[in-house]
C-alpha cells in the first residue's frame, strides 16, 4: 500500500512517521517547507513526547515526483487545501483521498480534484520543534467515513483505518463520519475564536460565567445547524468544553487561533465559524453569533494589513 | 452669566475647552498631576491645528487652591469620573456642573457627590495631546448641551453660547437624550468592534460585500441599539449607521479611545458605554445578543491584561 501525506506539519508528521514504521506501507510526505523535507530525507522524521518514533517517509516539495498512490491523506491548514490537492491530485487518479483537517468544506474542495473522497476527523496534536522533529503532545482517535457526494468504497476506508490503527494511530471506519467532525468543529468554533479575541486561555474563558454563556450560545447555533442536516453528534461539545477546562487537561492551553493571532498568521476562522454560517444558510438556520465572531476575527486579520 | 469656568481633567477634550474658554472667561484647570498643574501655570496652554494661540490658565491639583467658578466642566475619562467627583464633594457649592463623558450615567455618578445643578453634554470634537501644555484641535464638530438636574434649556443655552463665543462649536437642546443616545449607540458599536479587532475606525466598518465583512456586524449592532432606543421612548437625533458611514468616508483612520486604551492596556470606558447600553436594553426588555457578546468579549480582553 502506498500513502501520501499531503501537508507534513505537526499532525501530518504524526501520521507520516507512524505509518512509515509499517513494513507493508510505503509513505510519501509532500510539504512546502524545504528545510523540513530535507531533514526528513537526511535523518528520518522523529516524534518525541507522547510516543518516541522515527519513521522514514520519502519527503518532497515537488508534487510531480509523487508516484501513483492508493491513498492521499490531506493534513494542511484548511486555507491551503485547494493548492495542495490541485498540485498532488495526479497521484490519486486511481486512489482515494482522505482529509483529517480542521473545519468544514475541505471534503468539498478535495472532491473538485479527486473521485473517491474520505471524510475524517482527528484529535492527536503536536508541534514542529525543528525541521524533521515533532513534539507529540496529545494522543487521540481518528474517524474516517466515505464523503457522501463522492464516496470512497467502504472497504478502502476500512483498509486505511486499519493501517493507521496498526501504525499506532487508533482509527475507526464508520458509515457516517459527520458526527465526530461536527462535534470537533463546534468545539473549536465556540472556543478558539473567544480565546483569540480576548487573549485568554481555554480555562480562563470557561471560568468567566458571562463568557462561558457566550460559548454556549455559539455551541447551540452549531448544534442547530448539525441537527438540520440530520447529523447526530457523537458527544456533546458542552461536556468536552468543560472537560478541557480542567486544570489537568487544557486549562492553560492557548487555542491555536490565539497563537495564530499573536503571530499575525491567517486563522482557520473561515472554515470554522464561517463554515457553520455557510451550512446554516444552506439549511435555513440562523447563526447570528457565529456570524459576529467570524466578522470580528476577519477584522483582526485585516488589522495586520 | 458665566464669568468663570473650572475644567476638571485636562486630557485632549478638557485642554481644548480650557484653552478656548480662557479667551472669553476666567479659566482654572483642576489637574491630577502636580507637574501638569505647574507646567500649565508657567507656560499656559497652546492650541494648534484648527486654531493657533496660547491661553493663560490657573491650574492646581487641589480644588481648594482654585477660585470658585460659575461652571465646572468635568472633562475626565469616564473611568476617572467617580474619584474626581469624590474630590469635588463639598466644594464649589454655587457652581453648575456639566458632564461630558461618553456613554450614559455620568450625571448620576457626579450627582451622588453633591447637589450642584447639573448639565449634560456630549461632544463630537476631537483633539490630540502633544504634552501637558499643547493640544492639537483635530475635528471641529460640535458639543451638544442639555439640561439635567435643576437646570433648564436656558442654562444649557448660556453654556453653549459661551463655548461658541470662545471659538468652538456648541448647541443647546431642550432634551439631550436623542443626541446622547445617538452617540451612545455609535460609540458602543464602533469602540467595541475597534477594541476587539484592533482596527481603527476605517472603511472596514462600512464594508458589506462578503458575508464575513465587518459592516454587517456594525449594522446589526446599530439596529439592536435603535431597537433599545425606540423601546425607551427616545427618538434618535442622528442615525448611528449614517454617523458611522460619514466618519469612515472622511478617509481619516481615527483610533477610537477604547482601541487606544486596549493597545495601552489601560482600563476602558466599557461600563459607561457598552455596559450602559446592555443594561438599558435589559430595563426595557429588548434582547441585544450581539451587544452582549461584544460587551463580554471586551470585558474579558481587559481582564486578560489587568488581572
Amino acid at each position: 500500500m502506498r500513502i501520501c501525506v499531503v501537508g507534513c506539519g505537526a499532525v501530518g508528521s504524526l501520521f507520516a512517521a507512524n505509518l512509515a514504521t509499517l513494513d507493508d506501507v510505503e509513505v510519501w510526505a509532500y510539504d512546502v517547507s524545504q528545510a523540513h523535507v530535507d531533514a526528513i530525507n537526511a535523518n528520518g522524521l522523529r516524534l518525541t513526547g507522547a510516543g518516541e518514533v522515527v519513521g522514514r517517509p520519502c519527503a518532497t516539495t515537488d508534487a510531480t515526483e509523487l508516484p501513483a498512490c492508493d491513498f492521499g491523506l490531506v493534513v494542511t491548514k484548511a486555507m491551503h487545501t485547494e493548492p495542495a490537492i490541485r498540485a498532488t491530485a495526479h497521484a490519486f487518479a486511481d486512489g482515494c483521498v482522505a482529509t483529517v483537517q480542521n473545519g468544514l468544506g475541505n471534503e468539498e474542495t478535495i472532491a473538485a480534484h479527486a473521485e473517491r473522497v474520505i471524510r475524517g476527523t482527528t484529535f492527536p496534536a503536536g508541534k514542529i520543534v525543528e525541521p524533521g522533529v515533532v513534539q507529540w503532545d496529545v494522543k487521540g482517535d481518528t474517524t474516517f467515513g466515505p464523503f457522501e457526494p463522492k464516496p470512497a468504497p467502504f472497504a478502502e476506508v476500512e483498509r486505511l483505518a486499519e493501517a493507521c490503527t496498526r501504525a499506532g494511530m487508533p482509527t475507526h471506519a464508520v458509515a457516517d463520519a459527520r458526527g465526530p467532525q461536527w462535534r470537533k468543529v463546534i468545539f473549536n468554533a465556540s472556543t478558539n475564536p473567544i480565546g483569540a479575541l480576548t487573549g485568554l486561555t481555554h480555562g480562563r474563558v470557561c471560568e468567566r460565567p458571562d463568557l462561558r454563556a457566550l460559548v454556549s450560545g455559539l455551541v447551540a447555533e452549531g448544534k442547530a445547524v448539525a441537527a438540520a442536516q440530520g447529523i447526530v453528534l457523537d458527544a456533546d461539545p458542552e461536556e468536552l468544553i468543560d472537560h478541557a477546562a480542567k486544570p489537568e487537561v487544557a486549562y492553560g492551553h492557548k487555542a491555536s487561533m490565539l497563537q495564530d493571532v499573536e503571530a499575525h498568521r491567517q486563522t482557520e476562522i473561515d472554515y470554522l465559524n464561517g463554515g457553520i454560517v455557510r451550512f446554516g444558510r444552506e439549511h435555513g438556520v440562523a447563526t447570528p453569533l457565529n456570524e459576529a465572531i467570524w466578522a470580528l476575527v476577519k477584522g483582526v486579520e485585516q488589522s495586520w494589513q | 452669566v458665566i464669568r468663570s469656568v473650572c475644567v476638571a481633567g485636562a486630557g485632549s477634550i478638557g485642554s481644548l475647552l480650557a484653552a478656548h474658554l480662557a479667551r472669553v472667561s476666567a479659566v482654572s484647570v483642576l489637574a491630577r498631576r502636580e507637574a501638569h498643574a505647574q507646567a500649565l501655570n508657567e507656560q499656559g496652554l497652546r492650541v494648534s491645528g484648527r486654531a493657533d494661540f496660547t491661553a493663560s490658565v490657573v491650574a492646581a491639583t487641589d480644588p481648594d487652591a482654585l477660585p470658585e467658578p460659575d461652571l465646572v466642566i468635568l472633562a475626565c475619562k469616564g473611568t476617572d469620573l467617580e474619584p474626581l467627583s469624590a474630590r469635588l464633594a463639598g466644594r464649589f457649592p454655587g457652581a453648575t456642573v456639566m458632564t461630558i463623558q461618553n456613554g450614559l450615567g455620568a450625571e448620576e455618578i457626579v450627582g451622588a457627590h453633591g447637589d450642584w445643578p447639573l448639565l449634560s453634554a456630549v461632544t463630537f470634537m476631537s483633539g490630540t495631546r502633544h504634552g501637558d501644555t499643547h493640544v492639537e484641535y483635530v475635528l471641529d464638530t460640535a458639543t451638544w448641551i442639555g439640561p439635567h438636574r435643576g437646570t433648564t434649556e436656558a442654562d444649557a443655552r448660556i453654556a453653549a453660547d459661551l463655548i461658541v463665543s470662545s471659538g468652538l462649536k456648541a448647541e443647546a437642546f431642550a432634551d439631550l437624550r436623542p443626541a446622547q443616545w445617538s452617540k451612545l449607540i455609535f460609540n458602543a458599536t464602533v469602540n467595541g468592534v475597534a477594541a476587539l479587532t484592533e482596527l481603527p475606525h476605517d472603511f472596514h466598518f462600512g464594508q458589506e460585500e462578503r458575508l464575513s465583512d465587518l459592516g454587517h456586524l456594525v449594522r446589526e449592532l446599530v439596529d439592536e441599539g435603535k431597537a433599545v432606543a425606540a423601546a425607551a421612548g427616545v427618538e434618535l437625533h442622528d442615525d448611528p449607521w449614517e454617523m458611522n458611514m460619514l466618519a469612515t468616508q472622511r478617509g481619516f483612520r481615527h483610533s477610537p479611545s477604547m482601541l487606544e486604551d486596549v493597545e495601552a492596556r489601560r482600563p476602558t470606558e466599557l461600563e459607561l458605554i457598552n455596559g450602559s447600553l446592555v443594561r438599558e436594553a435589559a430595563k426595557v426588555g429588548v434582547p441585544v445578543p450581539l451587544h452582549t457578546a461584544v460587551y463580554r468579549l471586551v470585558k474579558a480582553k481587559e481582564a486578560s491584561y489587568s488581572e
